[in-house]
């Protein structure tokens, strides 16, 4: 394939590129991935190095983000936090995407009663406050990240369910599915060959929304002390400790609370900047 | 009209077998039996009272068995007993903290609809002027802040810098003895910081989307029609657009009621507010299990009845479907 000649290079990239407020978000999510793999080599300190002569000192040339409450560096802290925010975010929506994905395939294609029952348990999900639901799992599980992908991803995909049913019933009408057909594709080869590539840029639009969400999700999971467990830094457990230190230490809330707040805010820019490209009904 | 009514209704009952069914499934993927987390707490109960808990509870029996009870059960609105020291009926629980979620919940849905109907209107009216864009641009602050790090700059600032509000729980401390007007004006000093954060969330989202309803609306033929037959802007915005630009708000409504009883376990514990969202946190925190299942199954039946209401409420607007074409 030409790449030249490709809709991404002479469509897409061009009407992404004129957004600006895209583009920063595109760039501060490149940052968190640099930040996430460079953790060890950038932060000036040892995440977890305790240190009793420095306990809550505010922001000064040594600590840019001052330190918590056990004399560890704030600014590194929040920089390996970046770490568990993006692996949060792109695998509990990858968990979410494909279990949404192939629901929403098998419902738009199938149609009849795999229809009804699937949708059935998407408006099911629906009545669940997420975030309650998110809790009673969790209750019973040892808190760890990798349950709380999961947990996030499990209660995350009935908007990609909707959305990707909802392409499939008007793609499966076209002729070249017919064609398909005609020439004997089986019904797998052509949900997944024929429909799913052509369903796939909404999907792509509310994965990078839903990778912002999920982070949300996290961090207020951990803020509530059931998310990613101390030592281990991630932005919402900082803000724990911000919050039992709120009278004395502002720095424990400011910093950790602005990352998640760029953070989300880039990816549903991100996200939002996508749709708008992708949307030929859109002009600029 | 009748019959919409009718389908509506029925249509909740698979609905409801299903959240009961999602509900015992979260419980019983649980690793660990109930009965073992209520002896952790206690280890000196023997076998032989392991082994009549266990019978009390049902657990010897099949697993469909077990669900039927427990549907049954709930038929009665009989939710159990807690795991807590008080060994209360977890109804009695829900119940006295059910008033208090709920009506903060009104209260911030009443301010959120207030705020965000005219900031939709004057983004739509005004679209693309510096209003719109600092509208916008507020808009996505508003979708990408924590509510509970709002929570805390708001703790910060209103409860601790300034002095000027009460930063936990809903009363002071001995304000039982107070006069009825000094009682109402401490709780609302108490309530004000709770609803900022409760309304903040989805306000952003609010405005965006009676913004969208309104330029769909503006550019409708029938607007067209009212400014040529000379009525002034403001009637023809106010009156003739936005009725039609509020019907699809009916909808949102219902849809934003999960994230709102959702949300108020963030800033009920942050607060320290005495409502469900708080019961919620505290018994996933000592693994109450029976008050965590009456919860989830209580919180999906409200949703479900705010849907339902939100749908009735939009047939009743809409003379499309109320005169029975729809």
């Amino acid at each position: 394939m030409n790449f030249k000649n490709s809709y991404f290079y002479s469509m897409f990239w061009p009407r992404l590129k004129r957004n600006r407020l895209a583009l920063f978000g595109g760039v501060v999510v490149l940052a968190l991935f640099l930040i996430s793999l460079l953790a060890p080599s950038i932060a000036p300190y040892d995440p977890s190095a305790i240190n009793a002569w420095s306990v809550l000192s505010p922001p000064s040339w040594q600590h840019w983000f001052g330190t918590d409450e056990l004399g560890r560096d704030v600014l590194s802290r929040v920089l390996y936090g970046a770490r568990v925010s993006l692996k949060v975010g792109f695998v509990a929506v990858g968990i979410a995407v494909s279990i949404g994905t192939v629901v929403g395939l098998v419902a738009g294609y199938f149609g009849g009663l795999a229809d009804a029952v699937l949708m059935r348990a998407v408006d099911i999900m629906l009545c669940f406050p997420a975030f309650f639901l998110i809790l009673a799992i969790i209750t019973f599980l040892e808190p760890s990240i990798w349950y709380i992908m999961m947990v996030i991803g499990l209660t995350g995909w009935m908007g990609v369910a909707r959305l990707v049913r909802a392409e499939t019933l008007s793609i499966r009408e076209m002729d070249y599915i017919l064609a398909a057909r005609c020439i004997g594709c089986s019904n797998s080869r052509i949900i997944f060959r024929h429909i799913l590539p052509n369903a796939v840029s909404p999907v792509l639009v509310s994965a990078t929304l839903g990778i912002a969400g999920a982070i949300l999700t996290e961090s207020a999971l951990s803020f509530l002390g059931i998310g990613v467990q101390p030592p281990t830094p991630s932005w919402g457990n900082i803000l724990t400790s911000g919050k039992d230190y709120i009278e004395f230490a502002w720095w424990l809330s400011l910093f950790p609370g602005l990352a998640i707040l760029v953070t989300v805010l880039s990816y549903n820019l991100l996200g939002e900047g996508i749709r708008d490209a992708l949307d030929p009904r859109v002009k600029r | 009209m009748f019959r919409y009514l009718t389908k509506r209704i029925l249509m909740l009952i698979p609905l409801m077998i299903g959240i009961t069914l999602i509900t015992f499934t979260v419980i019983h993927l649980a690793p660990g039996e109930p009965v073992e987390m209520q002896m952790a707490m206690n280890p000196k109960v023997g076998k032989e009272a392991r082994e009549r808990l266990t019978k009390f509870y049902g657990l010897d029996k099949p697993l469909h068995e077990q669900y039927f009870n427990w549907v049954g059960k709930i038929a009665r609105l009989d939710l159990g007993r807690s795991f807590s020291s008080d060994n209360r009926p977890v109804l009695d629980k829900i119940k006295e903290r059910l008033p208090v979620t709920i009506s903060l919940n009104v209260i911030a849905l009443l301010i959120e609809f207030g705020l965000a109907i005219p900031i939709g209107i004057l983004a739509a009216t005004r679209r693309d002027t510096w209003l719109d864009k600092g509208i916008t641009v507020f808009v996505f602050i508003g979708f990408a802040v924590p509510t509970f790090w709002l929570a805390l700059l708001l703790m910060y600032f209103f409860g601790v810098k300034l002095a000027w509000l009460p930063i936990s729980g809903l009363h002071t401390l001995g304000s039982d003895s107070w006069g009825t007007v000094r009682y109402l004006a401490d709780m609302a000093q108490h309530l004000i910081m709770p609803v900022m954060v409760a309304s903040f969330g989805s306000l952003a989202g609010l405005s965006r989307y009676m913004r969208s309803a309104m330029l769909n609306v503006i550019n409708q033929d029938y607007i067209t029609t009212a400014r040529a037959k000379g009525l002034s802007e403001r009637v023809v915005i106010w009156k003739h657009a936005l009725r039609n630009a509020l019907l699809p708000l009916i909808t949102l409504l219902g849809f934003s009621i999960p994230g709102l009883i959702g949300g108020s376990v963030i800033f009920e514990t942050i607060f320290a507010i005495p409502g469900m969202g708080q019961l919620f946190y505290q018994s996933v925190m000592s693994r109450d299990y029976p008050v965590v299942m009456g919860i989830l199954v209580i919180g999906a039946f409200l949703t479900l009845i705010g849907n339902l209401i939100a749908d009735l409420a939009y047939a009743f607007a809409d003379p499309r479907i109320r005169q029975g074409e729809g």
